[in-house]
């Protein structure tokens, strides 16, 4: 990448996110606009994946919100993130858990990382 | 192209444009070439990359003052205007002088070379069928009617795409660095990574 274009991108960059990573449990308080009035709304889940770099990283969140997942992606940097939490750290062995949306139950846990 | 974000959080595209600075390196007048434009150079080259014509252009000629000595430029282009009176040659053009955000913009280059391209990539005919015993897939079918006994011109055909001039117009320009001389505009612009391009306010 040309390295104008970088400067650019990392100037957008926000420093003040704890580090996490698939499989960590994390709250994610996001502004959301309703009826002309700005609030946080939490959004608590699994990490399933983290992608990209710099200020185009994104990440999507799954939880199981009455019985339906529901995954929510975020670019990490966006204004719109107020901040990030981290609740619980995973072990898990690959960087995308995708295989969460086909299983359930049991088979659905993550063992807890309590190396950190 | 990068993406940045805006203060309410949505994202926009943006071309990264380096614009400048631009050196004046002729004024052209109606009583010497008969028309009005002005010559503006951009990047630097070291004067023994540069042939002696271009040389002896960019030094000027030592006892016209209306042609003083300036750097030499990589690139020319020629810009045609109805008033050069603001301008002086050596002159260098700096982004904040031209640009600001909000203007509407065009933006002209060279396109990427697609090569000797078929009329699927080249004229988005639709193609016959992949499967169902189809035997043609990509091939453009009839050339026009069997009456005429001749091909007419303009027929579209398979034969080489891209690399040629592309305007676009009507893109918006995001925000400007004057310090850094960096345009940042709204979509994409025609051409490869650091391609030359021309930019004017419509």
């Amino acid at each position: 990448m040309n390295p104008v274009i970088t400067e650019i991108e990392k100037s957008q960059l926000k420093s003040e996110y704890p580090t996490f990573k698939a499989g960590d449990t994390v709250k994610v308080y996001a502004k959301v606009v309703e009826g002309g009035k700005e609030r946080i709304q939490m959004f608590e889940g699994v990490v399933i994946l983290r992608k990209g770099s710099l200020n185009r990283a994104s990440f999507t969140v799954r939880k199981i919100s009455h019985q339906i997942g529901v995954e929510r992606t975020f670019l990490l940097h966006s204004p719109r993130i107020d901040r990030i939490e981290v609740v619980r750290r995973g072990l898990v062995r690959r960087a995308k858990l995708y295989y969460l949306r086909n299983v359930v139950g049991k088979k659905a846990r993550i063992k807890e990382d309590r190396s950190a | 192209m990068t993406q940045v974000f805006n203060e309410d959080g949505s994202v926009t595209p943006v071309s990264v444009i380096e614009a400048g600075p631009c050196i004046v390196t002729q004024l052209k007048s109606v009583e010497t070439d008969g028309y009005v434009a002005v010559q503006v150079g951009f990047g630097e080259v070291r004067p023994k990359h540069v042939n002696k014509p271009l040389l002896g252009h960019f030094k000027g000629g030592l006892s016209n003052p209306k042609h003083p000595e300036v750097k030499p430029c990589r690139t020319l282009r020629e810009i045609r205007t109805e008033d050069t009176s603001g301008l002086q040659m050596g002159q260098a053009i700096q982004v904040g002088d031209v640009f600001e955000t909000g203007d509407i913009v065009k933006v002209t280059g060279i396109s990427k070379g697609k090569g000797f391209a078929g009329v699927v990539k080249r004229f988005h005919f639709h193609g016959a069928d992949m499967t169902h015993g189809s035997m043609i897939h990509r091939k453009p079918q009839s050339g026009g009617a069997t009456d005429a006994a001749r091909t007419f011109k303009g027929t579209r055909k398979p034969g080489h795409m891209g690399a040629k001039q592309v305007s676009v117009r009507g893109l918006t320009v995001w925000r400007i660095d004057p310090e850094k001389n960096l345009i940042l505009i709204k979509g994409g612009v025609p051409g490869a990574n650091g391609g030359l391009l021309t930019i004017s306010k419509i």
